[in-house]
């Protein structure tokens, strides 16, 4: 059992990482629609999802089965396999670009087998992410096309127009994260920022606050989330693309689109914000039990909350998570070796969570673009600020140097 | 069969599909998936060669980009499906021998070479992004940059051809 477990370690680790991550993404997701919920609810002074559970705190589950178990009718005239291929076309590619996202800094060993908090360590993995990106158009496309309706239609032709439009400043506007770090790898752009040892100071947004800003506009096209939902803008074309799509086909789309919302969040947090990095300089160390002392007060929060919640179910679930809360936050400051093991994943995740959040803010506050003012906005204006960014990291590269 | 061979084996297979695909599909959009299909399966021979960056930069050229344009457009005209006419006397005549003449060359070239075609360069030699930009703007500048130029001529163009007459 042994020698086969070492033989074929290179098959079986990266095989148990793949079903790891897919468990945690999609549960991630499911628990995003419950938090965009909630925030939107309570910008517009509402308490959102409040009956499943306590907070609602079970209605992903809800939303789920009912995914599963709603009726799938299929419209007539529709194109069969486009129609079908496209919700999984959409899910897979949305998932594959998750593989390149490196977590934390660690390598450790498995059965003889060396790996990364990574699924695929690839030297060109922003390439292969641009790539799978560039490929993720065809999911809304096809699915706008085969339904064999006109607002689906419609909402494909302006998501295939979108998506082509602002992929070039998304392109682009990267391109100056690469001058700086000379390198295609995510964890080489992220080792990149962590040379200078300054903390906060050597990450890439500073050089680069332009190149971010037009990523993240970009990056928020290419997602179709607010403002530049057009391809699903309900008040004019019913749901857009997904129109004809029921039960769990849509559940597809929607999973799709929450998981690149995820991705543009790593994203984000890798090419700018230091990736895994601690923003304090390396000296601090006392900032290392900070997952503690988030973990601790929040903990005895739940538990206080809890306490006073009106139904039983929820006196009884709140105070079991919230010492759950307490005690992995008590583990942690009692083992220094696991302690310092999750400082990369606690910073990346926290980072992602913060462009998480931003996301939901948008569709909470901003209005919707007009068609020609999205197309003018992303061709006279967001594709020369990236060209120009490039040129301008280039230039001052050229007279002081990478440093 | 060692791992390498058989996966190409699989791209390869895959890619011809996709070709013969591109022709028998009736409908203009199912032609442009299968082409989609040998761009994706052309990206991975390229992967298996090491040309890890021309393989990303064919994924996101060729089957994003352009293949998402030739979608757009035919989205737009909302083609139906094509009708059959009878191959052209053109088609049978000269179409056939020329396709068996070249497949013929291919076949005595890949057989004189005595069935082993030359390895490619090991990792870093020509493959690497880096060595490729530096010979792209050192050995074969004048072409890339006449590349550049054409396809400048050819936005040129399209913008003369779309703007509306006053």
């Amino acid at each position: 059992m042994n020698e086969f477990l070492t033989h074929y370690a290179f098959l079986i680790v990266p095989l148990i990482k793949i079903a790891i991550l897919l468990f945690l993404v999609l549960t991630v997701d499911a628990y995003l629609t419950w938090l965009e919920r909630k925030v939107v609810a309570h910008i517009q002074a509402r308490w959102g999802p409040y009956r499943v559970g306590p907070h609602g705190l079970l209605q992903p589950v809800a939303d789920g089965l009912k995914f599963i178990f709603k009726e799938d009718p299929m419209p007539t005239g529709v194109d069969k396999f486009a129609y079908f291929l496209a919700p999984f076309l959409a899910l897979m590619l949305a998932l594959t670009s998750l593989a390149v996202i490196p977590f934390g800094p660690q390598r450790f060993t498995i059965w003889g087998y060396e790996t990364h908090l990574s699924i695929a360590d690839v030297n060109i993995s922003l390439l292969v992410l641009f790539a799978i990106t560039a490929l993720a158009v065809y999911g809304v496309v096809l699915a706008g096309w085969a339904s064999n309706s006109k607002y689906s239609l419609l909402g494909g032709l302006r998501s295939s127009a979108q998506m082509i439009s602002y992929e070039l400043a998304l392109m682009l506007s990267v391109v100056g994260v690469l001058l700086i770090a000379g390198d295609f790898s995510l964890r080489g752009i992220v080792e990149r920022q962590a040379q200078s040892g300054k903390g906060l100071l050597s990450w890439n947004i500073f050089p680069q606050i332009i190149g971010f800003i037009c990523f993240f506009t970009a990056a928020i096209a290419e997602t179709n989330r607010v403002p530049f939902d057009l391809p699903e803008a309900e008040s004019e074309l019913v749901a857009g693309f997904h129109t004809e799509y029921a039960s769990l086909k849509f559940a597809m789309f929607f999973i799709a689109e929450y998981t690149s919302m995820i991705t543009v969040s790593c994203l984000c947090t890798i090419l700018f914000f230091g990736g895994w990095l601690s923003p304090f300089p390396v000296s601090w160390t006392f900032t290392q039990f900070l997952p503690s002392v988030l973990l601790i007060p929040f903990g005895l929060w739940m538990i206080y909350d809890g306490i006073h919640y009106e139904t039983l179910f929820g006196r009884l679930l709140l105070p079991a998570v919230g010492i759950a809360l307490l005690a992995l936050g008590g583990a942690l400051l009692a083992f220094p070796a696991i302690n310092g093991y999750v400082q990369g994943p606690f910073w990346f995740l926290a980072k992602v969570f913060v462009f998480l959040f931003v996301y939901i803010w948008m569709r909470g506050t901003l209005p919707r673009f007009r068609y020609d003012q999205l197309m003018s906005f992303g061709w006279k204006f967001l594709l020369p600020v990236s060209i120009a960014n490039v040129v301008l990291t280039s230039v001052a590269i050229l007279i002081w140097g990478k440093h | 069969m060692t791992a390498p061979l058989i996966i190409f084996f699989v791209l390869a297979a895959l890619a011809i599909f996709g070709a013969v695909s591109l022709i028998v599909q009736k409908h203009p959009i199912h032609s442009a998936l299968s082409l989609v299909v040998v761009m994706v399966a052309l990206a991975g021979l390229y992967l298996l060669m090491g040309a890890e960056f021309v393989a990303a930069v064919q994924i996101i050229v060729y089957g994003g980009a352009i293949m998402v344009l030739f979608v757009f457009v035919i989205m737009l005209l909302n083609e139906g499906e094509e009708e059959r006419t009878n191959f052209s006397r053109l088609a049978t005549y000269a179409g056939i021998p020329l396709a068996l003449a070249v497949a013929g060359f291919i076949a005595a070239a890949i057989a004189r070479s005595g069935g082993y075609l030359p390895a490619p360069a090991p990792n870093g030699a020509l493959t690497s992004t880096k060595t490729l930009s530096m010979l792209l703007f050192t050995e074969f500048v004048y072409p890339f940059e006449l590349t550049s130029f054409l396809i400048l001529v050819a936005i040129l163009g399209a913008i003369v051809l779309a703007q509306r007459e006053d």
